[in-house]
């Protein structure tokens, strides 16, 4: 039984909006990274502003693509989604904190007025936008090795701490941070910080050789733990792989360069990120849960697809005008944050703070990149524990 | 013990409590989305169009307020969105392409708020005054086609239609019918009315807290009439549309009815039942008024109500009490706030001027509280009352609950966080509040908007007429 075309044409717009969440919203949990390697109050504060400037007026509206992708996922195919839900259960629930925790972070942010108070909710807000992306890298690769069973019986733990699961974890926050630092190059352009610009060109570099070699990595892996995608990774949909190469080099040249064009170095960061994506859907196709979940079984009926269709549509119609609004507003700098209370204080402080200097003194980014990943992997193995121990097989 | 264990990790019950406390969480803060926005375009639109200060003044604090509302509430739907996966697979799995219709379209219109909600926020600085007021209608738009969207999924729960079923798969659907179900236009109107009742009771309580600590001056005034206007004409609508929507569940959800009004075997001369407890088929402690529930529902004694004793037991809601009780007080409360609005309003129509005695100011600064009890008790009347059903006679809660163990520690989990949101909700404001009051005491009356009339040069008396002017302080803010 070969898929619906009206299966086939929603899987797709499924897998534009899981590109544009990762693009958008994993921009918005990189900015949270570069804020948690920023440094301290003083060093950190030019970065830190930057990436606030940048991020608050339009991550709520980044973020409603993950609400999308979770309603479009639900609605057309609707075993797929309950089989992920349960299996992966642990997972889900802990990027799901990480979003709340970013929320309350975010909601906090702007009243705190006191530098200890700040420093609680930004490592908050911080700390979430590592949670949030790892976890949500842990699913895709368990759902791209074929570790979720199409009926589980409940948690399968073996599922996202597989090591092509946490590799693709750490993939996702690489990719969240290299995208984000690419962004956040532009943004200090268009504000004219020089220093800043240096910064971040830094970090992006960083983070774009840190990214190819943890996608080296999971696409090795692939080969063991999920052959089927991997013989399509090398066979149809080898193109986008070397789309997704040739644009990571292209963003590097430009970034040692220094030709920041703002649409160029933008787009082409982007396809980088979202040939991923697609490469990956290719990759699983005909599938929706490799190699047990074909598309053709798992999608809803035609009506449903069709309406999935309409709404997208109507987003198109609706969505696109606000967003060319949103976003011409914010680039032209038409939306502002500071008025009075803490911000404005808060403001002005930086502004009183030495330039250069955040340029001069990298934040110990090793380090501490290297303790957060111990952290995490005692985390997961917490959590695992404290999961399996009620129903052990 | 391990009995307890085995309970706790197998019932539905803690799937249905996390259920339950983040949708009645959420849905204060939904509220806030759906409403908010127009009584905060009320006030800016006083303010450009009169070049009242103090309006734009409110306006633009509570669009600040908002940043913070919609911040928690954009999470908090999200934890749902969510949840109906973690915690209802057998659901989502089966229903999920009929369902997810109303749910996607949903997600057209959070987009849309959210976009506009960046630019209403953050736009006060740079936009043109007027440009900066369209770009919050569709906010107030997309809340209420959002709200319409997603009170239709819970409708489709409790009355559902437009699908075909064979061997337990869906075989089509019916976009349409599963949008516009039997009881779309009763729930939503009612959640929409609520929506407005909770957002403008809840703002009006705290300026008519201000206002009984003497602070009487023109922007707590118009703090407090503003949303008590917005409210004020809801509640009679709401009223209204109680009774009209009790009378469609008396024959859409004839048992869920039963519970609410303590029907046990199907009669004529129901009598209505005002409080009382329900222990082994009896009434305690409740005064019934006779044959009345019959005549609410068919207008005449005769009329036959259906009571529970249609269905076998194990399909009858587990807990008749709370949901009568929480009818009761969602009632109580709803004809409250009810007679609050037509004091006020009478008060307005014959004295134009604003009610300021303790009687009716305390009332108004607990009225908040009591419009959002009145809506929780809705919620538990409309989902307790469904139970054991998650698909109103299609589909049992037990079938369609999780699997996965952990649930009871994702719930204690989320408790957890939702006392932090709520201490973020209130917190954020209160702390918001009061530094207003510390930075500026004097800058309410007078303080310099972001746009609007420039202050005659430094003079504190801003270039409108003194603030006392009994006239132009209050009330009716939306006659032009």
């Amino acid at each position: 039984m070969s898929p619906s075309p009206e299966a086939i044409a929603v899987a797709a717009i499924l897998f534009v909006v899981i590109a544009a969440y990762a693009l958008f919203g994993g921009a918005d949990f990189g900015g949270g990274i570069w804020d948690l390697l920023a440094g301290g109050a003083r060093r950190g504060a030019a970065p830190r502003s930057l990436i606030d400037e940048s991020i608050t007026p339009v991550w709520e509206a980044n973020h409603v693509w993950l609400i999308f992708i979770l309603v479009l996922l639900w609605t057309a195919f609707p075993p797929a989604f309950a089989a992920i839900m349960t299996a992966l259960f642990v997972p889900l629930s802990l990027s799901l904190l990480g979003i709340v925790l970013r929320g309350v972070g975010f909601a906090f942010r702007h009243t705190a007025e006191r530098l200890r108070m700040l420093r609680v909710t930004g490592a908050v807000f911080a700390a979430a936008s590592l949670i949030t992306p790892f976890f949500m890298g842990t699913v895709i690769g368990a759902i791209a090795t074929g570790q979720v069973p199409v009926h589980p019986a409940g948690n399968v733990l073996a599922a996202w701490t597989s090591p092509t699961a946490i590799l693709t974890g750490f993939l996702f926050v690489a990719a969240c941070a290299y995208i984000s630092a690419v962004f956040l190059v532009l943004e200090a352009r268009q504000r004219g910080h020089q220093d800043l610009m240096r910064y971040f060109s830094l970090r992006a570099t960083a983070a774009a050789v840190l990214t190819g070699a943890l996608a080296g990595g999971t696409f090795a892996e692939l080969s063991s733990s999920a052959p089927y995608v991997y013989a399509r990774l090398t066979g149809i949909a080898l193109p986008l792989v070397a789309i997704s190469i040739a644009a990571g080099i292209a963003v590097l040249a430009m970034l040692w360069l220094r030709w920041y064009h703002a649409l160029f170095l933008r787009a082409t960061a982007a396809i980088a990120v979202a040939t991923v994506v697609w490469g990956w859907g290719l990759a699983q196709y005909p599938y929706l849960l490799p190699t047990s979940l074909p598309l053709a079984a798992g999608s809803a009926p035609t009506a449903s697809l069709v309406a999935e269709f309409v709404v997208t549509g109507l987003a198109v119609l609706l969505v696109a005008p606000g967003f060319a609004l949103l976003y011409f507003l914010q680039q032209r700098r038409m939306l502002t944050a500071a008025e009075t209370d803490a911000d404005l204080r808060l403001a002005a402080k930086i502004e009183q703070a030495p330039p250069g200097q955040p340029a001069a003194a990298p934040a110990p980014a090793g380090t501490r990149m290297t303790t957060a990943l111990v952290l995490a992997m005692l985390a997961i193995r917490a959590i695992r524990d404290a999961f399996s121990s009620p129903r052990r097989r | 013990m391990s009995a307890v264990a085995h309970v706790l990790v197998v019932n539905p019950v803690p799937a249905r409590s996390q259920m339950g406390s983040s949708l009645g969480f959420h849905i204060i803060l939904a509220c806030f989305g759906i409403a908010f926005a127009a009584v905060t375009m009320i006030a800016e639109w006083i303010g450009i169009r009169r070049g009242d200060a103090a309006a734009l003044l409110l306006a633009r604090r509570w669009s600040k307020i908002m940043a913070v509302l919609v911040a928690v509430g954009a999470v908090s739907g999200t934890v749902l969105s969510y949840e109906m996966g973690l915690l209802w697979p057998g659901l989502m799995g089966r229903f999920g392409a009929a369902i997810g219709v109303p749910f996607s379209v949903e997600g057209v219109f959070f987009f849309l708020e959210a976009i506009f909600v960046g630019v209403y926020l953050y736009g006060w600085r740079r936009l043109s005054p007027w440009a900066h007021w369209w770009s919050g209608m569709p906010i107030v738009v997309a809340g209420l086609l959002g709200a319409l969207s997603v009170v239709a999924a819970n409708s489709w729960m409790n009355s559902p239609a437009g699908y075909t079923l064979s061997h337990g798969k869906i075989t089509s659907v019916d976009p349409v019918s599963v949008f516009f179900n039997a009881a779309t236009p009763y729930e939503t109107t009612h959640m929409v009315l609520a929506a407005y009742m909770v957002t403008g009771f809840v703002t009006a309580g705290v300026y008519a807290v201000g206002l009984l600590r003497g602070r009487r001056d023109r922007y707590h005034r118009l703090g407090f009439a503003i949303p008590f206007t917005v409210a004020g004409i809801a509640a009679p609508l709401q009223v209204m549309m109680g009774d009209v929507i009790a009378r469609f569940a008396a024959h859409n959800q004839p048992v869920k009815f039963a519970a609410m009004e303590y029907v046990s075997r199907t009669t004529r001369d129901a009598p209505e039942w005002l409080g009382g407890i329900l222990i082994n088929g009896r009434v305690y402690f409740g005064a019934a008024i006779p044959a009345f529930d019959s005549i609410l529902v068919g207008f005449s004694p005769r009329t036959q109500v259906i009571g529970w004793d249609s269905v076998p037991p194990d399909q009858r809601p587990s807990l008749p009490t709370l949901i009568h009780l929480s009818f009761n007080v969602m009632v109580g409360l709803g004809f409250f706030l009810f007679a609050l609005a037509a004091w006020q309003g009478w008060w307005w129509w014959f004295h134009r001027r604003l009610l300021m005695t303790k009687w009716f100011l305390v009332p108004s600064a607990l009225s908040g509280v009591a419009a959002v009890a009145a809506m929780e008790a809705g919620w538990v009347v409309t989902e307790v009352g469904r139970q054991p059903w998650i698909v109103y006679r299609v589909m049992l809660v037990s079938d369609a609950v999780t699997p996965a163990s952990g649930v009871p520690v994702t719930l204690g989990v989320m408790l957890a966080l939702y006392a932090v949101l709520t201490v973020v909700s209130i917190g954020v404001p209160m702390i918001m509040s009061w530094r207003w009051r510390q930075e500026a005491p004097a800058e309410e009356d007078t303080e310099q908007v972001p746009y609007g009339p420039p202050p005659a040069g430094a003079s504190p008396a801003g270039p409108q007429a003194p603030p006392a002017v009994p006239r132009a302080s209050s009330g009716g803010p939306e006659a032009p």
